[in-house]
């Protein structure tokens, strides 16, 4: 009885939208399954870490005012007074750092996996950028709730930004939306935060998936050799098992999640006063610790250049070299393994790993 | 033409007519005026009287130089003879003595009938209080050395104590004093010390006064006197300090410090607090610890002693309350929870708390103690209102908690659909 | 054998969809809880009802709570309301409306102040910071002077 109305409905919206081919497409749709398979989960989980984003956000823009006058008294306002308002924040602030580990692990693997070479460039482009994005996301985040220690934190991360040669000044005041760190970089990062970051992100996530949804999953080198070699590969259903693998993960990062946020509700901190001498301990976020800890360890000059200039260079040039990895590893693309560069990689994590603890035991 | 007429120069118009009323109307009429006339030919230092006089308060009320030191400035200036004007007929004084300066301010200052038509709020007692204070009585004993009035007013640039410039605006009143009794070597052969200004300076009034810029803090005339200016004596101390702190001095007076106080000769308020120094008390300046004032007299035994220990320890439990209660609130809030009426219920017990230190100068350890006893139950109140607030949030915390395990559970679950899915697929 | 199987399914079934509809209650409660409005609809009250009409004679004043600190509001013997904070310059105690003088006074150290708010005698070194005070209806509003 049930069912057959669930068919009628079915009929009529498939007749009107094309429900069914879209249905066909996850049916047909298979993952391939081999030793490495779990690092596919990574994605999915940064992109339901990404939606649970979008939701608690926009919950809390009804509450939020982006004013130096009332943004923190707005928070408190949303923890103390609003019904699950705590939750709702804690698991918003969670969320994201959560979401930038999980992106990095993602990243990483299909670093490891060489997953990048053709044709999948574009894709690790996108994927690059969005990690930029969710960085500026975290960036200006942070400064939202108008607190002393995120206060100063932004005065700092501007700062190194306005040390750039030539370019610094404009920067510096465009970043700002003035000379000093005031209410208008808050109404300036809130903007950013809630509506320019967005539209990328948006666009860029859309291109991302239907790029993987186009080309599929990528297979690590050995396993493409051997079907190159027309071995045969064991492959899985999207629908139901590798969605529901999914589900696992999402469910999983879902409960981490409140697990953190009720056991260690994220604190608000006292009220950031621009007239007030800087706190001890002042500290980004631990993703951008390892930049922060580097330019700390940098000395003062090397040979003529300063050092913290040298150090943006540094950053700036592994960047870009984050981003066009596909292009300098031509090898994969012959499905070899560039030994050099799996090894530069390492290198890499290490140093992030190694610095990110550096700057928390300093 | 045009500059007259246009609009956007109507401010700057103002302003030229404002400056030419203020500055060519007097200077006109002194340009008459030829005792002016001849000193400004004469005088040209930027100290010299004619060029201080421009702003001074009696020229800019029309009080001319022969007014004061009479003489006839109508003539003198063309006849090319200042004698004309500097007669001692037409009653020419010239520069009156140091020790005749009193004197000759109060011709006018102490005349009821001129004051009144021309500054009715001024007091007119100044040279009266002068002839009392240790000024006063050192100069007519031939010191001339000692402050008469130019030496705090100064002579031709004499402004209202209103006038932010002036040395005798309140803000400016301890720099003024301390011109003479800051310097060591001007005040050698009195005897007397010379630290008072850096005293004051560092003491809650000074910093009042200064860093705040409370024009209602005591300065040195506050006490002192200013015209009448002498030390405090022994028996006016208290009275001195209950000008402002009169609750205080209202509790000593009925203490049991009083009396033997009185009778061995201990200023009061000055021996805790000092006089100049008067520094933000402690806790810890009550009570037997190495800090405390009671123990310079008090030993273990006798009475003092006790009650300062029981005081004391009145004072630090409530305190310790409050900061634990305080604590509590911080830490609470930050988990999300409204605690505001709990955090404005506190007041209630920092009220106690301050009341409290305020009654240690009836030196009675019941009425400290009755009022902490207050304080400490409006504290535990708080306390424990907060504590149930926390609680109501750790129950949110474990509703989140079994959350969780929902979730632990229905990704069991979930694991088991795909163990069975794919067996059957297997199958 | 087959029937164990078929049993154990729908079990396994049952239950998953038991435990997915609660965590979904579970989320959507939150949510909606979220989105009604508290009871203090604004994050920063620069205005609260102190009083209502009537509740005050003449030639009195009365606490109220303001955010975290204490207000005074005072009814006047000529017949308005004025509204100051209640924190003492001085060492920050409540003060108190005095109907025999007609002043505000604090009983720590015997501060007092008059009716502007101004510090007249004892040891306050500055006036108490003075609210708006408005009459909507049958409420007496008073409001922190903003700007």
């Amino acid at each position: 009885m049930t069912r057959d109305r669930g068919r009628k409905i079915y009929d009529w919206l498939d007749s009107r939208v094309g429900l069914s081919s879209v249905v066909e497409l996850l049916r047909q749709k298979q993952v391939p399954k081999h030793r490495h398979t779990t690092w596919y989960y990574f994605g999915g989980m940064t992109l339901f870490l990404f939606v649970i984003q979008i939701i608690t956000g926009i919950f809390l823009l009804l509450y939020y005012r982006p004013t130096a006058e009332a943004a923190y008294e707005s928070v408190k306002f949303i923890m103390t007074e609003v019904e699950f308002g705590w939750l709702m924040r804690s698991i918003h602030s969670w969320s994201a750092n959560l979401m930038i580990a999980v992106m990095l692990i993602h990243m990483f693997s299909v670093f490891f996996l060489k997953s990048y070479r053709k044709p999948r460039e574009v894709t690790w482009i996108s994927g690059v950028l969005l990690l930029f994005l969710s960085l500026a996301f975290g960036f200006s985040g942070y400064l939202l709730p108008w607190n002393k220690l995120a206060y100063f934190a932004t005065k700092v991360g501007t700062d190194i930004a306005g040390s750039i040669p030539v370019v610094g000044e404009p920067v510096l005041r465009l970043l700002r939306g003035g000379e000093e760190v005031t209410g208008a970089t808050l109404t300036r990062f809130f903007g950013v935060h809630v509506a320019i970051l967005p539209m990328i992100a948006t666009f860029m996530l859309g291109l991302h998936l239907f790029l993987i949804q186009k080309h599929g999953m990528a297979l690590p080198l050995k396993e493409a050799r051997e079907k190159e070699a027309g071995g045969d590969l064991q492959n899985i259903p999207f629908m139901p098992n590798f969605l529901l693998r999914d589900a696992i993960g999402w469910i999983i990062a879902l409960g981490f999640l409140v697990f953190l946020a009720s056991v260690f509700p994220w604190e608000l901190g006292e009220k950031a006063d621009p007239l007030a001498s800087a706190p001890a301990g002042i500290k980004p976020e631990w993703f951008f610790m390892f930049m922060f800890q580097t330019l700390k360890f940098i000395p003062g000059h090397i040979l003529f250049i300063e050092g913290e200039i040298l150090g943006i260079l540094a950053f700036s040039t592994a960047g870009a070299i984050l981003l066009f990895i596909p292009f300098i590893d031509k090898q994969a693309n012959r499905l070899q393994d560039n030994r050099s560069l799996t090894i530069a990689g390492a290198i890499a994590l290490i140093y992030f790993i190694i610095f990110t603890i550096l700057g928390y035991i300093y | 033409m045009t500059f007259w007429m246009a609009r956007q120069y109507r401010s700057v118009r103002y302003i030229l007519i404002l400056v030419s009323i203020v500055v060519l109307v007097p200077v006109n009429r002194l340009s008459a005026d030829s005792c002016m006339k001849c000193h400004q030919e004469i005088e040209g230092a930027p100290d010299s009287p004619t060029k201080l006089i421009v702003s001074d308060i009696h020229y800019r009320n029309a009080i001319s130089c022969a007014d004061c030191h009479g003489g006839d400035p109508t003539v003198g200036y063309e006849e090319g003879d200042p004698s004309l004007a500097m007669d001692p007929e037409k009653g020419y004084i010239g520069v009156p003595s140091y020790n005749e300066i009193p004197k000759f301010c109060s011709r006018c200052h102490s005349d009821v009938e001129y004051m009144r038509e021309r500054r009715p709020k001024l007091r007119i007692d100044q040279h009266q209080l002068y002839l009392t204070s240790v000024h006063g009585k050192r100069l007519k004993e031939g010191d001339k050395r000692v402050a008469q009035c130019v030496s705090c007013h100064g002579a031709h640039g004499i402004l209202s104590s209103n006038d932010v410039r002036s040395s005798t605006y309140v803000e400016n009143i301890p720099g003024t004093c301390a011109n003479c009794h800051a310097n060591e070597d001007y005040m050698a052969r009195y005897g007397i010390p010379t630290d008072q200004y850096d005293e004051y300076s560092r003491s809650v009034h000074g910093r009042l006064l200064f860093e705040k810029h409370e024009k209602s803090a005591p300065t040195c005339n506050s006490c002192h006197g200013n015209h009448g200016a002498a030390p405090l004596g022994l028996a006016s101390i208290a009275a001195a300090c209950g000008q402002c702190h009169g609750i205080n001095q209202a509790l000593f007076d009925k203490s049991p410090h009083f009396e033997p106080w009185k009778e061995l000769g201990i200023p009061e308020c000055i021996r805790c607090h000092n006089h100049h120094l008067v520094l933000t008390p402690t806790d810890n300046q009550v009570g037997v610890g190495e800090n405390s004032f009671c123990i310079e007299c008090h030993s273990r035994g006798d009475n003092g002693y006790e009650a300062a220990a029981e005081m004391s320890s009145a004072i630090d439990s409530l305190k310790m309350l409050i900061d634990e209660a305080d604590s509590i609130i911080r830490r609470i809030e930050m988990s999300g929870v409204d605690i505001e009426t709990a955090r404005y219920n506190l007041t209630e017990a920092t009220d106690r708390l301050i009341e409290a230190r305020n009654k240690i100068h009836s030196f009675n350890s019941r009425t400290v103690r009755d009022i902490t006893k207050n304080g400490i139950s409006k504290a535990r109140h708080v306390i424990q209102s907060a504590e149930e607030a926390g609680e109501d949030m750790e129950t949110k915390q474990k509703g989140l908690l079994f959350t969780s395990i929902l979730i632990i559970i229905l990704a069991g679950l979930l694991f088991l659909k795909i163990r069975q899915i794919e067996g059957r697929v297997n199958k | 054998m087959e029937g164990k199987v078929k049993t154990r399914r729908s079990l396994l079934n049952w239950l998953l969809t038991g435990s997915l509809g609660t965590l979904i209650l579970a989320t959507i409660y939150p949510i909606i809880r979220f989105i009604y409005p508290p009871d203090k609809p604004e994050a920063v009250r620069n205005t609260i009802v102190a009083a209502k009409v009537g509740e005050l004679e003449k030639n009195s004043g009365k606490i109220f709570k303001f955010g975290t600190k204490p207000g005074i509001l005072v009814y006047t013997s000529g017949g308005d309301y004025r509204a100051f904070s209640a924190v003492c310059t001085h060492l920050q105690c409540t003060v108190q409306y005095e109907p025999t003088r007609g002043d505000i006074w604090c009983a720590c150290h015997n501060g007092r102040f008059d009716l502007t708010g101004r510090n007249i005698s004892g040891p306050p070194p500055s006036p108490l910071e003075a609210y708006d005070v408005a009459i909507r209806g049958e409420e007496i509003i008073v409001s922190r002077r903003t700007g």
